[in-house]
């Protein structure tokens, strides 16, 4: 029994109206779907039920892009840009106001942390819009030539990691070059983007500027490859990134596409890092979000000399991880999104135990309902192991050793992937060094997952292309 | 303790060879742990454990006997309207009003802190220094609180800072415990004070303490996670556990409930007793007690119910 035990402290479930069922949000209202499919939603922590949602077809689809189509060439497209900017601000404000509702939602549909819903999730989503908003009437500024046009419609399809948040990442940039988009959010979490419809009417958003559809993979399809969208962005699995990129090559249509796909990145420490700061870096990297985390620091590389030194401080700092309901405000480390990613990140644990690797947890409960993995170090991983270059989007680290700077910048690079990395040194000069020669989109020095909406992002290799975020963001929206 | 032949430069390539501090990387772990949120049972238990680690202070020119009978019939009794309310650590006072202290305490188990080395500044010389803690513990002190000298500190002569707290652990003996106040708010960085930390507890410091109180910033949670490393990996390395004071600025029940997350999740909870804890405070008692009385009846009392310190 601990000294100091903290009672629970839930955050009210009350802020937050669910509905019995949603229907699909196009042309700035709810509609019954065309099929009556329907889907649930539940919560991971608890496998309650939360909500009825509507399973869009592809008449559904079809809608959604025609209202979008019409809305871009009737309204949205010829208004000026300092007018489409009011809209963004407006939204931003509402989210700030509605700030606390969205948190709760988001961590119960997801099963996140509420401190990470609240101090990150959410802020970051209403960043977006404001930042995005600023631009909208200053794309000629932009680097694109005077007065740079929209692209038309958009497809967008995002994952179950970041809801809301990348649902902003989406939907900002979209609106604030001038574009209308059909948004698809997952099917394990669709309730935010729901939500962030009614915000779309709570400002008054011209309908048909923003089209929500729910739906699962069969939707997604019809909606990349629909021949009325313009723009495809795309944020999950490699897997479905390539499916997406070959139907829309062999359709022949003239689609942009921007993809931003897995990842397996380095987070590389080095002798005489700042220990203490390295090893709050390293659990921030891979248990955040449960390490839900496209850019998750799912590889650790520690230069041999400190190795032991490293491992002992991080596995004592594991062992205070609080692990349990998302909604306590306490918790540090939430529900695995759904039984299918659970079936996944226990395959590959397993294969990392049966190819040798040394498995360690904490002493950690697991809540007998919802969907529980413990946070998990791997040690003794070699290169060649699964574990080591299959992505598992859990909390899973990997740890592994090197001698020189040359050899960790080598096995940092060596995977199909390059999302991000990670360096922590106290030297600048061979963080200069290093961060030069790995091929990842997003490099940290002394700090990982950290996102700001000025700043790029994107990836290498599989990992996709295009960028999303800053300046370099309005590219995909803009016909240049 | 070790102070065994250590060379000044051995000394300078150790602290200067410790890992480093980021600071953004710190601030950030101590704003997260800041969130937590301490409810019910927890807070209840968060508050009397605070009650128990304060060392109730008074450093003031206008400072009186009568001034210091007040405080020390508050230590014992700090609610006179509840017995279950826990004493404090200790009451610390300058030097010559300790045996005003040690006669008001004498059996009660409150122990009797004295600032000492020419506090706060520490600007004179080792002779008059050591005779200031000397008249300290003569007077009744079983509690020393010295200051460093920043200034060497700062200009690199880590040796003669060394040896001076060595000096005074040397004087304090068996008689007195030994706080070491590093004055963070005059060391500017973190690695500074990584290095100071463990600089002190080289030299034999029983307790390393953040601040005089008369240097703003004073306590800083940063800082105070900082020094909470310092001692953990010290326990690590030499054996000792060497206790850690925060004092400054803490002035709210909420403030000392986020020192006493951070003790439990950066040291651990060993540091979590008022022999390896204290909060070095005034004005905070009185609000431990307003959240005390408010979490046993569910009314918030005017500050009139509670007795004034000075």
């Amino acid at each position: 029994m601990p000294k100091f035990e903290y009672a629970p402290a839930p955050e009210s479930r009350d802020v937050v109206s669910l509905r019995e069922s949603y229907g699909l949000f196009i042309g700035g209202e709810f509609v019954p779907g065309i099929s009556d499919e329907t889907f649930k939603t539940i919560s991971p922590a608890t496998e309650e039920v939360l909500a009825e949602v509507t399973e869009a077809g592809q008449a559904d689809v079809d809608r959604a892009v025609t209202a979008a189509r019409k809305t871009y060439e009737q309204t949205w497209s010829v208004m000026p840009g300092k007018e489409r900017a009011k809209y963004l601000f407006r939204i931003a404000r509402i989210i700030q106001e509605r700030a606390r509702e969205l948190a709760v939602l988001e961590s119960l549909d997801n099963g996140k942390p509420i401190r990470e819903s609240r101090d990150v999730d959410i802020p970051l989503a209403a960043a977006h819009f404001f930042y995005y908003a600023g631009w909208a009437d200053k794309l000629d500024c932009a680097g694109f030539g005077p007065d740079p046009r929209p692209v038309g419609v958009a497809g967008q399809v995002i994952p179950w990691n970041f809801p809301l948040l990348m649902l902003a990442w989406k939907i900002a940039p979209a609106l604030a070059c001038g574009n209308t988009v059909v948004l698809k959010p997952a099917e394990t979490t669709p309730l935010s983007a729901l939500l962030f419809a009614e915000i779309c009417q709570q400002a008054d958003l011209p309908p048909g500027v923003v089209n929500i559809i729910t739906g699962a993979g069969q939707t997604g399809r019809a909606l990349v490859s629909h021949p009325g969208i313009d723009k495809v962005a795309f944020t999950g699995s490699t897997e479905v990134g390539k499916e997406i990129a070959r139907t829309v090559a062999s359709s022949g249509a003239r689609k942009k596409v921007t993809l931003e796909l897995g990842g397996k990145a380095a987070n590389i420490v080095f002798a005489d890092a700042p220990v203490d700061q390295a090893v709050e870096g390293i659990v921030n990297g891979i248990f955040f979000n449960q390490g839900h985390v496209c850019c998750a620091g799912s590889r650790l590389l520690v230069q041999e000399s400190v190795y032991d030194q490293v491992l002992a401080s991080l596995r004592r700092r594991l062992t205070t991880l609080r692990l349990g309901d998302p909604l306590d405000k306490n918790t540090d480390v939430g529900a695995i999104n759904s039984p299918a990613q659970l079936a996944k990140i226990r395959e590959l644990s397993q294969a990392g135990e049966a190819e040798g690797a040394e498995r360690w947890s904490p002493p950690c409960d697991l809540p007998e309902k919802g969907f529980w993995f413990p946070p998990t170090v791997f040690t003794g991983v070699s290169q060649a192991h699964r574990i080591a270059r299959e992505e598992i989007f859990g909390p899973v680290l990997s740890v592994l050793t090197f001698r020189t700077p040359s050899e960790a910048v080598d096995k940092a690079n060596n995977t199909p992937y390059g999302l991000s990395a990670g360096v922590w040194t106290d030297k600048g000069s061979l963080i200069l060094w290093v961060t030069s020669r790995l091929r990842a989109g997003v490099v940290w020095a002394n700090t990982f997952n950290k996102f700001d909406p000025a700043s790029p992002f994107g990836g290498y290799k599989e990992s996709g292309y295009g960028r999303e975020g800053g300046r370099h963001g309005l590219e995909a929206y803009l016909d240049v | 303790m070790t102070t065994v032949a250590i060379t000044g430069s051995d000394l300078r390539s150790f602290l200067d060879g410790l890992p480093g501090v980021d600071r953004v990387g710190a601030e950030a772990r101590a704003g997260v742990l800041a969130t937590r949120s301490i409810k019910t049972t927890a807070k209840r238990w968060a508050l009397d454990m605070a009650i128990s680690m304060v060392d109730l202070t008074t450093l003031e020119g206008q400072d009186t006997p009568g001034k210091i009978r007040a405080l020390c019939a508050k230590a014992k009794r700090p609610d006179p309207a509840d017995p279950t309310v826990p004493t404090v650590a200790a009451i610390c006072v300058y030097p010559d009003l300790v045996h005003v202290a040690a006669a008001e305490l004498q059996g009660t188990g409150i122990h009797v802190a004295s600032v000492a080395t020419a506090f706060p500044s520490g600007r004179s010389s080792l002779e008059i220094k050591l005779a200031d803690v000397r008249e300290a513990i003569a007077a009744g002190a079983d509690e020393v609180d010295m200051v460093i000298d920043r200034g060497a500190f700062l200009a690199g002569d880590y040796r003669l800072v060394f040896d001076e707290i060595a000096a005074v652990r040397e004087a304090c003996g068996d008689a007195a415990h030994l706080k070491v106040i590093l004055e963070t708010g005059e060391l500017a960085t973190l690695d500074n004070v990584r290095r100071a930390s463990w600089l002190a507890m080289l030299a034999g410091a029983d307790f390393i303490k953040t601040s005089t109180g008369k240097v703003s910033p004073a306590a800083t949670l940063p800082v105070t996670l900082v020094m909470l490393e310092a001692v953990r990996d010290f326990r690590e390395s030499h054996g000792r556990q060497v206790g850690v004071k925060a004092a400054g600025g803490i002035r709210t029940a909420k403030d000392a409930i986020r020192y006493l997350v951070l003790v439990n999740e950066t040291a651990g909870e060993d540091w979590l007793d008022p022999h390896s804890f204290r909060i070095g405070a005034s004005s905070l008692l009185n609000d431990l007690l307003m959240q005390r009385t408010k979490m046993a009846t569910g009314r918030y009392s005017g500050p009139d119910y509670f007795t004034m310190d000075s």
